[in-house]
């Protein structure tokens, strides 16, 4: 007894949004937004600072706010979205499984579905962090949520570990609430944060951000008490002799985004293991036909004007899909990341059907310094981009135009050269 | 003077996996039972942090209370998991030899193991072991096979337990430490949590600390080492790894790191034995955690460790006598204990908690109760039901349909009725071994906010006021 669906988008986030207005616009009558939280908007309602938006609407605003520019066009479209909605599976024939307080067990049946499910962050577990478990310990998000969404301060003495976009907001924020932040503890030799809110988020409030430190220990039975912080040599490993003990009461953790890819595995959807996102082809296609994916689901993004931009092109492919206008697959090529990147967005190019101009992302592996970014397929230099810095913090772009792929040979190589 | 409702025919100090079934076995019989426990809940010891394995009985040596116990324990396994609604799944076990040269142990394993009554032990070659276990390493020469072994949710069978008892008139106080105890005409009082106490009689399940309890009362005549032991628990992902529990040979510090899925489908790797003198230190340590996946590298190949999702320690109440300690005391008459219980306690359990409430119906000539009820039904948990039923369920009761953790699929329906429910639970962790919400991959990123929100407004009292634990 399933209920049928054009297409069904799972999350209501910053990209289901994006996906479904765009889908909408490109003439997809019926969608559906399945949402597990009790509004659209995703992770945005707990980004209150601004800065969201430079790219898309040239202007600065907070997270809320950029998330309403888009809820209003998904009310406005007249975009069906159900909240409180959470997908429990999604089988390769595209049959997803629902629960929900108002509608209780429910079945779409989906001719095409987009993956927005966002990422989750890294907990304390995955990092091997050695110590007691004791309250006081939380993810960056979490403590953001509490913060801004529940008006309530884990603590007062902080320490940070990790460097992530999040962790370093959350710097700024919880000095902004009063409470102290000792410090800030990056495993790298370099942020794992985008230069600006190193700037506004530390440096304006003073809070030091140790490079090459990590946590070592953590203290305290019942409430956290402090943590032993130590230098870590090229490997990652604590040097003996540097470690330093820092009493707080509160420990953020901002070590890494994970792609929340669970319900893709359900549905067969092959995952690449350096992204944790599913292999995809330049319509942002998965290995399972019509079931495309988008946002931080598909690699974290930084900057989430990119995870709009990238999930209009899924909504927009959903649609094509759907239209029956996808055509026959024709020259496909593979696309793979070469000397110091680390993976690159999509993985494939069908050079005989692909849009005039394709968006290739990717994350390179270390700092470089006046490099150039190089697309070359076997036969042919496809372009070169010269750069005077490039970090792994910042997701880079290159544009390919079609035409300049005519002829061409695979596997496309994108690679930092002249380092 | 002692309030009345202070008095109680039997006092069982700790609300651990022991004490809890103490209370339940206690409450078979006529009699009221009290229940001390230091911490605000039960199973915050030795119990919330072990194997979860009900073992086989062939490490245990013949005649003693460990070989009885476990092998009598691991038999009651069924009736006890069906009755108290705990999952349990006789997956069994692989104790796995690295070369030719120790075969013996194995044999004398098994030898050991047939002495004890176990059933069905058998030594298989490294091409049999394979076929079984594809998971072993390349250095596993052979394996002793016990199919009789087991897995088990440690916090549901605790709880099942402690919540059976409740149901059948146990009383419970938490956050009342027994720091003395003192004969009193036929009975004994005990200071707990500032208040005086009055029982006939008393059973001494302290686990790490029943050392200290008995010394308030007699003479300490065992000493209790808490022997540390960590792990790491891996995502469900990695849940296949193998499908038996995988034992290294055993050594003095115990039956080494083992390997297992659990009984929720993650993988468990642990523990070390480490002798330590904080009765409460149950920190990680760096070298602990290297030396487990080193160790368990020997036994089974490609472990996922990328995929851990968390790491813990526990602590096991190592007697001095190297076995556990059940008895009346043979002065004090009157006072019961189960003492010095680490591995095979948890299998044990059920055995020990029947033997010693026979002992006190004795003592006190209790009789047994015509109303006594053994059945307890533990909490919907949608993750794991049919279509159909998750159907039925939120059509009667809409708040299952609200999933309020997303990696264990856990509704908030499940939490109220952790909160509400007997012995409910006062803490996000409370919350998480009764549902298992914050357990899984994203370790309560996500739903610890909402679940601070739901106890904050259950229980009528700020966000600052609701803990992660006692």
């Amino acid at each position: 007894m399933a209920e049928n669906v054009k297409l069904a988008i799972i999350g209501g986030g910053p990209a289901g949004m994006a996906a479904a207005i765009a889908a909408r616009e490109a003439g997809v009558g019926d969608i559906v937004i399945l949402e597990r939280d009790s509004e659209l908007g995703g992770i945005l309602n707990q980004c209150i600072h601004n800065g969201f938006g430079l790219h898309t609407f040239k202007e600065e605003l907070t997270g809320p706010e950029y998330a309403a520019r888009y809820i209003d066009r998904v009310l406005g479209l007249g975009i069906r979205y159900e909240t409180g909605t959470m997908v429990l599976s999604v089988s390769e024939n595209k049959e997803i499984t629902t629960v929900s307080r108002a509608r209780g067990l429910l079945v779409y049946k989906a001719d095409a579905v987009i993956l927005a499910m966002g990422c989750r962050e890294r907990p304390r577990g995955a990092l091997n962090i050695p110590g007691t478990r004791p309250q006081g310990i939380y993810t960056a998000g979490a403590a953001q949520k509490l913060v801004n969404c529940d008006g309530f301060i884990p603590g007062r003495e902080v320490v940070i570990l990790g460097s992530g976009d999040i962790g370093l907001i959350m710097a700024r924020r919880m000095t902004l609430e009063g409470a102290r932040v000792r410090l800030v503890a990056e495993l790298m030799p370099y942020s794992g944060g985008l230069k600006r809110n190193i700037v506004q988020c530390l440096d304006d409030y003073g809070i030091p951000l140790k490079l090459s430190h990590t946590v070592v220990d953590i203290k305290g039975k019942k409430r956290l008490e402090g943590v032993t912080v130590a230098e870590v040599d090229g490997t990652g490993t604590p040097v003996p002799g540097t470690e330093e003990y820092v009493e707080c009461d509160t420990l953020l953790l901002s070590c890494g985004l994970i792609p929340e890819n669970e319900l893709s595995l359900t549905a067969g959807v092959e995952l690449n293991p350096v992204t944790n996102g599913p292999f995809v082809n330049d319509r942002l296609e998965t290995n399972v036909p019509g079931v495309f994916a988008c946002g931080n689901v598909l690699h974290v993004h930084d900057l989430v004007d990119f995870v709009s931009e990238e999930a209009g092109r899924a909504g927009v492919a959903a649609a094509k899909y759907l239209s029956g206008d996808g055509g026959e697959a024709g020259r496909i090529l593979d696309i793979v990341p070469g000397a110091g990147v680390r993976y690159t967005v999509p993985s494939t190019v069908d050079a005989g059907r692909c849009d005039e101009a394709i968006h290739v992302r990717f994350r390179v592996r270390d700092v470089y310094r006046s490099c150039s970014v190089r697309v070359a397929a076997k036969d042919r230099e496809i372009m070169v981009k010269k750069r005077r810095i490039i970090v792994p913090s910042e997701m880079e772009d290159v544009i390919l135009k079609r035409s300049a792929l005519e002829g061409v040979e695979g596997p496309i190589t994108v690679e930092i050269v002249g380092v | 003077m002692i309030k009345n409702d202070n008095r109680f025919d039997v006092a069982v100090i700790g609300a651990g996996v022991i004490g809890c079934a103490v209370a339940r076995e206690l409450t078979r019989f006529t009699g009221s039972v009290l229940v001390l426990e230091r911490e605000g809940d039960v199973c915050e010891g030795t119990s919330k942090a072990n194997s979860a394995i009900i073992h086989g009985g062939f490490d245990a040596k013949p005649g003693t209370l460990k070989a009885k116990f476990n092998v009598l324990g691991n038999s009651m396994m069924d009736r006890i998991s069906e009755e108290l609604d705990v999952p349990f799944s006789r997956i069994g076990a692989l104790v796995a030899c690295l070369s030719e040269d120790d075969l013996p142990k194995l044999e004398e394993l098994k030898a050991r193991g047939e002495e004890n009554g176990v059933e069905g032990l058998v030594i298989l070659s490294r091409e049999e072991a394979l076929r079984l276990e594809p998971g072993l390493s390349d250095g596993v020469y052979a394996a002793l096979f016990c199919p009789s072994s087991g897995i088990v949710c440690p916090f549901e069978l605790t709880l099942g337990f402690a919540e059976n008892a409740a149901r059948n008139g146990a009383d419970f106080r938490f956050s009342h430490e027994a720091t003395a105890i003192r004969r009193e005409g036929d009975g004994f009082e005990i200071t707990a949590g500032g208040e005086e106490f009055f029982a006939r009689a008393v059973v001494n399940c302290a686990g790490v600390f029943a050392d200290r309890v008995r010394g308030t009362v007699a003479e300490r005549d065992y000493r209790i080492t808490p022997r540390r032991g960590e792990y790491m628990l891996l995502d469900k992902r990695a849940g296949n790894t193998v499908s038996h529990t995988v034992f290294g040979v055993p050594s003095k510090f115990g039956k080494g790191v083992l390997v297992t899925p659990t009984v929720h489908g993650n993988l468990m790797v642990g523990p070390t034995a480490e002798d330590i003198p904080d009765p409460e230190d149950t920190a990680t340590t760096a070298a602990g955690l290297a030396k487990v996946r080193t160790m368990s590298a020997l036994t089974v190949r490609g472990i996922p460790y990328k995929q851990v999702i968390t790491s813990f320690a526990g602590l096991r109440a190592h007697g001095d006598a190297h076995d556990f300690v059940i008895r009346e005391d043979a002065e004090i008459k009157g006072f019961f204990e189960a003492a010095c219980i680490e591995s095979p306690g948890l299998s044990s359990a059920p055995a020990i908690a029947s033997h010693v409430a026979k002992m006190v119906k004795e003592r006190l000539a209790l009789s047994e109760r015509a109303d006594f009820d053994p059945i307890r039904r533990g909490i919907p948990k949608v993750a794991s039901m049919s279509d159909a039923d998750r159907a039925r369920l939120i059509k009667e009761r809409p708040e299952y349909g609200q999933i309020i953790c997303r990696c264990e699929t856990v509704s908030e329906g499940e939490i109220l009725d952790a909160i509400r429910r007997p012995l409910g639970a006062r803490t996000l962790d409370g919350v998480k071994r009764r549902t298992r919400a914050g357990m899984g991959r994203c370790q309560a990123g996500f739903c610890s906010p909402k679940v601070i929100a739901i106890l904050s407004r259950e229980l009528g009292v700020p966000y600052g006021e609701v803990k992660k634990n006692g």
